[in-house]
């Protein structure tokens, strides 16, 4: 996927004016964490939880070549196939490699976010295979060519218009004029529409939620069957799936699964997590007659024993987007990427490159909501931290943050000196703004007091007002 | 070979070779011992309050349960439910030993098919390999005589489960997979196991939730009580 995440601050601009998706975004925006905060709220251990996550996760990766050579192993001998794939190019080239031995002309394909990292659906076509998304948000976003706009609710940014556009405009041999009434006629249409899909197809590909070295088994949740139906009906099932999706057992992986749907979504538990082991079985009467893993690396095992290591333990629930003020303003798509949101502005660079994803980190404001719901306590703004360093380091950031940042730098390392420069500006501040209470404009901050206004300081510093409080014994 | 690049580059990244003997004997007990973790106190309850959890989750993710006091009910349970909901007497049933045991000669207008679904089938009825109280989950492992079709095609799913199968957290299912089907395989999981939470639904759709997305819109579940210490 072509990244347009060097375009970060020109596609916020134009998604903060996109009426439709502010529309979407204000619809969803609250409904995410009421929804994981009820379901948090009805198990007691989920924080003990999120600590047994973080570790059954931290073990595997200081153990990472032990379980995926194990994983490996367990898939072999269950009759099915793994593909070691270094980069996105090899992961092609393995998929299609398998799709032409298959003599494939379709192939359906369930929710991957590997997927849409490897332009899985770009290369096929290419080569005369159509590929079908069949997760309801997936399918009309290749409908209408768009990429995901967050990683579990695919198409949250679309209105009840842009389906029935969408679906009049694709499904040309149905009637133009037909009504839908209810949201559920255009469910109706796409499942009809999808059966015939699942039914022709010969190839189906998903992704994994987890991989599981025990027993060499892929983990698949869905709430829509489509996962299922992608990975039991056609004679091939492809699994796309990257190195830090391994797991030692099931029961890691179920510890694991208490706490993905409770920050996905909420629910207690997917409609759908399905375990598949190996193709079927001389006495099974259905499921696919191979099975193939392709393990992608595609700039991970770069990230291990690094300070970007924690990243890895990601389940990609999306409870970071779902919960970050950056995000609800501006959407997914204005990431320029596969991964959107705090995981995003993590992952992004370390998987494309700093100097291509350097905005991502910047923007945030750091307020924390993300780690604090991360299931697996990934340390996000320490990490986006990390990355606006080494943008530093290697003068990648733009000449005037390097001076403004240079000004305060000299400024912070003399304290007595910072402390009255920074009396006086909220002296000076507070007087001037006492009137109003804020300022609509201010020099050498007219881009910022664009958008909003500066409140007035109230003419004191934190250190005075802090030392004062004492003085009385108030703290 | 890009395998050997991988772990190459994994194990440079923590700073060590292929792990030692000793270290790979600790990490493959640790499989074979699968230890559990912390397991949620909600479903550790006598046996009728597990079984009214298992019943409350079903229902509350959209799922319909009927108790029925012996197998033998099974039948007429389930023809009830096809005329309740307006659905012809025929459906597809898994070729379960349990389920080619229920008296279906006793209602001869429900035509009782077996085998693997077809596209144009309406109903389908599972066999239940175990419940897990939970969430109110099924636990529907592939295999010749319970087939994953039934699952996914028809529109509306009847398991038969059977109450001494429902056991509180999924990690029991766990032990009763292993020792009961993957121990006779050599020690493999059947190709497919699916842990089933209610019908199919979709909130893709500005994020409403409508049920009966591609799989099955209605999920019914008949449970046999055939447990004394769980009737309450």
């Amino acid at each position: 996927m072509l990244a347009t995440s060097p375009a970060f601050k020109e596609n916020a601009a134009h998604a903060m004016a996109d009426v439709g998706l502010q529309k979407a975004l204000a619809r969803t925006r609250p409904q995410f964490p009421a929804k994981r905060a009820a379901a948090v709220a009805a198990l007691p251990e989920f924080e003990a939880l999120r600590d047994i996550g973080r570790d059954i996760k931290d073990h595997t990766l200081a153990h990472l070549d032990f379980y995926l050579e194990t994983f490996a192993d367990n898939v072999e001998r269950a009759g099915g196939t793994v593909h070691w794939c270094s980069d996105a190019d090899a992961a092609r080239a393995a998929v299609l490699a398998i799709c032409e031995a298959a003599g494939a002309r379709t192939v359906t394909k369930g929710k991957s976010m590997i997927s849409e990292e490897l332009g899985i659906n770009q290369h096929l076509e290419q080569h005369g295979i159509v590929p079908v998304e069949t997760d309801l948000g997936e399918y009309i976003l290749q409908l209408r060519r768009e990429p995901p706009s967050h990683i579990i609710a695919p198409a949250f940014h679309l209105n009840r218009e842009d389906w029935e556009d969408s679906f009049r405009r694709s499904h040309t041999d149905l009637p133009p004029d037909r009504v839908f009434y209810e949201r559920r006629d255009i469910l109706s249409e796409a499942r009809t529409r999808l059966r015939e899909k699942f039914l022709a197809a010969d190839v189906g590909i998903t992704g994994a939620n987890f991989l599981i070295a025990e027993t060499g088994s892929s983990v698949i949740v869905t709430n829509e069957g489509n996962g299922d139906l992608t990975q039991t009906l056609p004679r091939v099932h492809i699994v796309l799936a990257s190195i830090e999706k391994v797991v030692p057992t099931l029961e890691d992986a179920t510890s694991l699964l208490r706490l993905l749907a409770r920050s996905a979504t909420g629910q207690d538990f997917s409609v759908y997590t399905t375990f598949s082991t190996g193709p079927r079985r001389a006495t099974d009467v259905d499921g696919p007659a191979d099975y193939h893993v392709i393990l992608l690396d595609n700039g991970r095992s770069a990230m291990v024993g690094t300070e970007f290591q924690p990243m890895l333990r990601c389940i990609r629930c999306a409870a970071c987007m779902n919960h970050c003020p950056v995000y609800g303003a501006v959407g997914g798509h204005s990431y320029g990427w596969v991964y959107p949101g705090p995981m995003g502005a993590v992952l992004t660079p370390s998987l494309i490159g700093v100097e291509q994803a350097g905005h991502l980190p910047n923007a945030s404001t750091f307020c924390g909501k993300c780690e604090s719901v991360c299931p697996v306590k990934i340390p996000l703004p320490s990490l986006m931290r990390h990355w606006r360093e080494r943008e530093f380091e290697r003068h990648l950031s733009p000449a005037t943050v390097r001076r403004g940042l240079r000004v305060w730098g000299w400024f912070a390392r003399r304290p007595r000196l910072y402390r009255l420069v920074t009396r006086l500006a909220a002296a000076t501040l507070g007087s001037l703004g006492r009137r109003r209470g804020r300022f609509a404009s201010l020099p050498l901050a007219g881009s910022w007091t664009e958008g909003r206004d500066l409140p007035a300081p109230e003419g004191d510093t934190f250190f005075s007002r802090y030392a004062s409080e004492q003085r009385a014994g108030r703290i | 070979m890009s395998k050997d690049a991988i772990l190459g580059a994994i194990r440079r990244g923590l700073r060590r070779g292929p792990l030692p003997d000793d270290q790979t004997l600790g990490l493959r007990a640790r499989l074979a011992a699968h230890p559990r973790h912390l397991i949620p106190a909600r479903s550790r309850v006598p046996r009728p309050a597990q079984l009214a959890l298992f019943v409350r989750n079903v229902e509350k993710e959209f799922g319909t349960v009927l108790r029925v006091p012996d197998a033998g009910a099974v039948p007429a349970a389930v023809a009830l439910y096809l005329i309740a909901q307006n659905l012809p007497q025929d459906l597809i049933m898994a070729p379960h030993p349990e389920l080619q045991a229920l008296p279906w000669q006793d209602h001869p207008l429900l035509n009782v098919r077996q085998g693997r679904a077809q596209p144009s089938d309406l109903v389908s009825l599972q066999h239940g390999y175990a419940g897990v109280a939970e969430t109110g989950t099924l636990v529907l492992p592939g295999g010749p005589d319970r087939p994953t079709t039934l699952n996914l095609l028809s529109e509306t799913e009847i398991v038969v489960l059977r109450a001494s199968r429902v056991v509180g957290p999924y990690e029991d299912v766990w032990d009763l997979l292993r020792s009961e089907i993957a121990a006779p395989a050599g020690g493999m999981l059947p190709r497919n196991v699916m842990l089933v939470t209610g019908p199919s639904r979709s909130a893709d759709i500005e994020s409403v939730l409508e049920l009966g997305a591609h799989g099955p819109r209605r999920l019914h579940i008949v449970l046999i009580d055939d447990d004394p210490a769980a009737i309450g």
